[in-house]
């Protein structure tokens, strides 16, 4: 069924940061209501999108509901059942709504009757809604707010603000962009998707795959953005990767006989369990081969293996995230760098180079080369890489190039490359590592000759 | 952040109602949904427990059975949450979940957060 146009306000991108800074500023009743807003804001938001059929008015009625519990838990204290609570409320907003529509439609007839069976519809509807299986709500709305029609930018803004809870102003500083331009970019995305009359369904058959993509790869960017840091250094990116995580681990509970979910999922999992041991005290990158394995996260590990194997039993092994997965769990499996599993990731490097050739696989492959048979064989693929011109500004192939030319003693030439990486990336701790590398090349030079 | 909350009953509570053990299912369901659940588990009897203990230089391990604590902890569930606020609605969802199937029931659920680096030094928070 198509969703209706939003009939209601115009969506109000600010309202909830005022409301939450008002939340974060006050005291323990507001700090439990911050809390059980994070907790049930998204399933609150797909019940009522589900039978308001516009996801910028769902919001809406959802936000009015934080508000009044805003106005009435400090004094009556925090209701048992505090999503009830709030699920009810918004419930009331919503056929108050339909009412205030109705009666201003009055002088067209035909528009009331319509609204009046839709009001009767809704009401029902709304009834029923509370004790429903609300786990396909959920779905609904991942899939509406990672819809195709949208912008991939408008895909993660709305996907963060919808599904994470995050307020405008904390998507703004996790992307370091500034707040109206997330706040634009969520009422566009609302407003496409009205206009568009984008259903509030779960994708069924050749939609589903295509559909499905789309969501995984909003949440993998999420947490990539969280995850790589490509400028400055913010608090709020840990938290990207945490709500990447969380939402695939909600999809895979929700399309459990999606393989790629799991794959996804497993990849994360994995990625995320070295989180502890990527950096040093001062901040300062650690390559995973040098890396504390002590201080990998040993339960997310086993979490992502299993994700893996599910993905493995439901045929999707060679699926572009499960494969990125396997090769995560060749290092995860590694309790020493010397027990790494080589061949093996070479060969799924090359699956994957068959599936989405990318010079990015192709440099991973080069490395994982390099560790199998020697720096020379590596640097033989990275040489073919070179004049490729979407690696023009990549700084990872320098760096690792000059990584390669150093362990073949070809200092100079390796200096020359670690200098031209740290020239490339935006991020100043990696930059003072790799300066420090090639520092290291300009003292090894007069030793130069085999060692 | 993660927090460890360990659910703590009298040493024998009997069995749980049906009612409660489908509530349970359904709440269990729920948060493995709301992706926040990482791990979760009930532990045997405390008479089946062994204590190994270092005293006095001397390390020994006691099996039980013991003469009855006041108070056990009966399972534990690791969340991975946004808040200690958030951890807190979790629990008080899963004791009025006891009152409202399991007429009787006393206990409590402790909430411990796991410390990581950030634990240590408010400065530095790892990019997972």
């Amino acid at each position: 069924m198509p969703m209706a146009a939003s009939s209601g306000p115009s969506a109000c991108a600010d309202g909830l940061n005022v409301v939450l800074s008002v939340v974060v500023t006050a005291t323990d009743t507001h700090r439990a209501i911050d809390a059980v807003w994070k907790i049930e804001s998204a399933r609150i938001i797909a019940g009522l999108t589900r039978i308001v059929r516009d996801v910028g008015l769902a919001e809406e009625l959802a936000q009015d509901a934080l508000v009044a519990a805003l106005q009435q838990w400090p004094e009556s204290g925090v209701p048992d059942n505090p999503g009830a609570w709030l699920m009810g409320t918004a419930k009331h907003r919503a056929i108050d709504h339909f009412r205030r529509n109705s009666l201003l439609e009055r002088k067209h007839p035909e528009i009331v009757r319509e609204l009046e069976r839709k009001q009767e519809m809704v009401v029902a509807d709304i009834h029923t809604a509370i004790d429903d299986e609300v786990g396909d709500d959920l779905l609904r709305l991942i899939f509406i707010a990672c819809h195709p029609v949208l912008s991939t930018e408008g895909r993660v803004a709305l996907t963060l603000r919808l599904l994470g809870g995050l307020t405008t102003e904390e998507i703004a500083r996790a992307f370091l962009v500034p707040e109206p331009t997330i706040a634009q970019r969520i009422v566009r995305a609302k407003r496409t998707l009205a206009e568009e009359h984008v259903p509030f369904e779960v994708p069924r058959g050749s939609e589903l795959a295509a559909r499905l993509s789309s969501v995984l790869e909003v949440i993998y960017l999420v947490f990539n953005e969280g995850y790589s840091a490509t400028a400055g250094d913010d608090w709020m990116r840990p938290a990207l990767c945490e709500e990447a995580l969380r939402l695939g681990r909600i999809l895979a509970e929700l399309a459990p006989k999606e393989p790629e979910v799991h794959g996804l999922v497993a990849l994360m999992e994995i990625q995320a369990s070295r989180s502890g041991a990527r950096t040093g005290p001062s901040g300062e990158p650690i390559l995973l081969l040098d890396q504390n394995r002590a201080l990998w996260d040993r339960l997310l590990i086993r979490r992502g293996l299993a994700a893996l194997q599910r993905s493995e039993k439901l045929g999707g092994a060679r699926g572009v995230y499960a494969l990125q997965a396997a090769i995560a769990a060749c290092h995860a499996r590694a309790r020493l760098p010397t027990e790494t599993d080589w061949p093996r990731i070479i060969a799924l490097y090359e699956e994957l180079a068959h599936l989405t050739p990318s010079p990015i696989v192709e440099l991973n492959r080069a490395v994982a080369v390099a560790m199998a048979f020697g720096p020379a064989a590596g640097l033989e693929i990275i040489d073919t890489l070179v004049s490729e011109p979407s690696l023009k500004a990549y700084h990872l192939l320098p760096s690792v190039r000059g990584d390669f030319l150093f362990k073949l003693d070809r200092f100079a030439e390796a200096q020359a490359e670690f200098e031209r990486a740290a020239s490339l990336t935006r991020n100043a701790r990696e930059r003072n590592f790799l300066l420090d590398r090639a520092q290291a090349c300009e003292e090894a030079e007069p030793k130069s000759g085999p060692r | 952040m993660r927090f460890l909350m360990l659910v703590k009953h009298g040493e024998n509570p009997g069995p749980p109602p049906k009612e409660f053990l489908d509530a349970m299912a359904r709440l269990g369901e729920e948060a493995a949904k709301s992706g926040t659940l990482i791990q979760s588990g009930g532990l045997s009897p405390i008479a089946k427990s062994t204590f190994v203990r270092l005293s006095r230089g001397q390390v020994t391990a006691i099996d039980g059975p013991f003469s009855e604590a006041k108070e056990v902890v009966g399972g534990f569930a690791m969340f991975e949450l946004k808040s200690k606020e958030e951890a807190i609605e979790g629990a008080k969802q899963f004791m009025e979940l006891h009152r409202k199937y399991w007429p009787g029931w006393e206990g409590e659920t402790e909430i411990r957060q796991v410390l990581g680096p950030e634990a240590f030094d408010p400065n530095h928070r790892t990019a997972c």
